[in-house]
């Protein structure tokens, strides 16, 4: 099995800042995505049992480095890293076609990625890449079972009311949730090794894109504004015996008219 | 005339979910300040019986009646729409931040090549197009955005609006049409109903949360007492969750879901940034916990502090006794 992770190093969540530009500050104190972890976790199971390797595809800017040696400490053999300073300011759409680019270089028997990304909450680039690249899309995946003998891949994925099983053939996409179950520590050998791993560098030009056609040249979404919304006026305590308590809980509840 | 605004839909069990009813109704709002025309679109088993309902909102309803064979309903939602917008070229399309609504601007993005605004939590009209009010980094700031293009995609969080009658019903078309594209092979082999329902956190006015301090899944059953009072819905932590104390469908944050509801009872929760993130801009917050130090208290409006198994029971209590009255 062959399976490629898409990597995103994101802001640790609640340091997120603003940079020039309306862009998120990717300048420093990057980790992986929360859901991205999730499903490195996954892939790694698989190629335990199925043999094969996991490489990790980032698109992204210099400081992405750490996140990605982390994922190789967790046992992906190599990773690829598309940094370009043209890529800066890539809306949904522009991250779509760079991720499929790369991807359309590289072989593999799944890609998985992370359902969504906790700095730009969209969720919606996995089902875009793989449209790109016709590939058969299984989302909000719970469990994933490949069948490399018939080459198959069965996907568990969250519904409304519970699951639905879905089967595709591979080579496919499936994105990923933390139903996968928790990942893994970098073992002291992992980091040690993550250490003489490849991460191969790729530039716009190598996957035959110009800078016109990503970042924030192409953006098909502009940014009007910011603001912080109006702080909370601080909280009202109550430190009295329970049925006192209960008293001001419902008096405030109705005062608010929430009751 | 300039093309109109769609709102795409989407089913469950044959009927147009609260989320498809809030689109119907964002697009009536927005097409008649545009001035533009506007259609709520729904793809599936049983569309045309649905759409009557459905275009009480306002907005014609344009209905694909068709079965989706065992493929998911997001892949056929999208090929149908990709096909329409061809044939009709709208200017732009409302679609809900659900899972299966993701998967179809997903989808429909790389299909149609448009641009998107993603995770709305308001939308209106502007001289630059819709104009989307997004909350970022977790509720610490709130941007507002537009489409570069005149045409494009925008997903819309539940409860941007308030599902509501239009002045007079729309029309009801129902389409033969066929697919113009054909999306790589899935199937769907099983469906597997789970015992406790649907959950439906995104959508509730009234949310009570359980944490750590629930101490266990019976603990939950104080919790599960005061959401039915208050006609709300079962929100959890992580920890509870990665306990196995409740579901993942519960959970609350950073690899959650976000929720915005009128009311949200966290009973028993620290109020880590991995929580935070996922309610903070929630109307009113009603903290309970026995730590008056908690990060919670710092984000609370009313911060009880005290043993929830002592104020939960009391409170549904209380609030049935209200009602009686």
């Amino acid at each position: 099995m062959r399976i490629v992770v898409l990597l995103k190093p994101v802001p640790v969540v609640g340091t997120e800042k603003l940079a020039d530009g309306w862009m998120v500050d990717r300048s420093s104190g990057l980790e992986a995505n929360g859901n991205d972890e999730y499903v490195l976790e996954a892939a790694l199971k698989i190629v335990e049992a199925h043999g094969g390797e996991v490489v990790t595809l980032t698109m992204g800017p210099a400081p992405c480095t750490e996140a990605i040696r982390k994922a190789l400490a967790m046992g992906a053999t190599r990773a690829v890293h598309v940094v370009d300073s043209a890529l800066a300011g890539s809306d949904a759409l522009a991250t779509g076609l760079v991720l499929a680019a790369a991807l359309g270089r590289m072989e593999y028997d799944l890609a998985m990625a992370g359902a969504d990304t906790s700095d730009g909450q969209g969720g919606i680039v996995g089902a875009a890449v793989a449209v790109h690249l016709g590939l058969p899309y299984l989302s909000y995946a719970a469990a994933i079972e490949p069948d490399p003998g018939a080459g198959t891949v069965r996907v568990r994925r969250i519904s409304p009311t519970g699951y639905d099983v879905m089967e595709a053939r591979m080579p496919a996409l499936v994105a990923g949730t933390q139903l996968l179950g928790e990942p893994r520590y970098p073992s002291l050998r992992g980091i040690m090794q993550a250490r003489s791993r490849e991460i191969a560098s790729w530039s716009l030009a190598d996957l035959g894109l110009g800078p016109a056609e990503v970042g924030s040249a192409a953006a098909r979404t502009v940014v009007d504004g910011a603001v912080h919304p109006p702080e909370r006026a601080g909280a009202t305590v109550v430190r009295e015996a329970p049925d006192a308590a209960v008293e001001r809980i419902v008096d405030f509840l109705s005062a608010r008219r929430l009751i | 005339m300039a093309g109109a605004i769609w709102a795409i839909g989407e089913m469950l069990d044959g009927e147009p979910t609260r989320l498809t009813r809030e689109l119907a109704t964002l697009a009536a709002g927005l097409s008649a300040d545009a001035q533009r025309p506007g259609a709520t679109v729904l793809v599936g088993a049983g569309a045309a019986e649905a759409a009557p309902s459905l275009a009480d909102h306002g907005p014609d309803v344009i209905a694909v009646d068709m079965d989706p064979a065992g493929r998911p309903a997001a892949a056929v939602v999208a090929e149908y729409v990709a096909a329409l917008v061809r044939e009709r070229e709208p200017a732009f399309l409302l679609i809900g931040a659900s899972d299966d609504g993701r998967d179809v601007a997903g989808s429909l993005q790389a299909m149609l090549g448009w641009g998107a605004l993603v995770s709305a939590a308001g939308v209106r009209w502007t001289d630059a197009g819709p104009q989307a009010e997004m909350s970022v980094f977790g509720g610490r700031l709130t941007t507002t955005s537009h489409l570069a293009a005149d045409h494009g995609i925008v997903v819309v969080r539940p409860s941007a609006v308030v599902a509501q009658a239009g002045p007079r019903p729309g029309s009801v078309e129902r389409v033969e049409i066929a697919s113009a594209f054909r999306l790589a092979d899935v199937r769907v082999v099983d469906r597997i109903v789970g015992t406790t329902g649907p959950v439906a956190i995104e959508e509730a006015m009234v949310i009570v949360a359980g944490g750590r301090g629930v101490g266990g899944p019976e603990g939950f059953v104080v919790v599960e007492e005061l959401a039915s009072e208050l006609e709300g819905a079962v929100g959890a932590t992580r920890a509870v969750v990665d306990a196995g104390w409740i579901g993942y469908g519960h959970q609350i944050g950073q690899t959650g879901k976000s929720v915005r509801p009128q009311l949200y009872v966290a009973a028993g929760i620290s109020g880590a940034i991995q929580h935070k993130v996922g309610m903070q801009t929630s109307g009113t917050i009603v903290a309970i916990n026995r730590d008056p130090d908690a990060p919670i208290a710092e984000f609370a409006d009313l911060m009880v502090v005290g043993d929830l198994f002592e104020i939960l029971p009391r409170l549904s209590a209380a609030l049935r006794s209200r009602r009686a009255r």
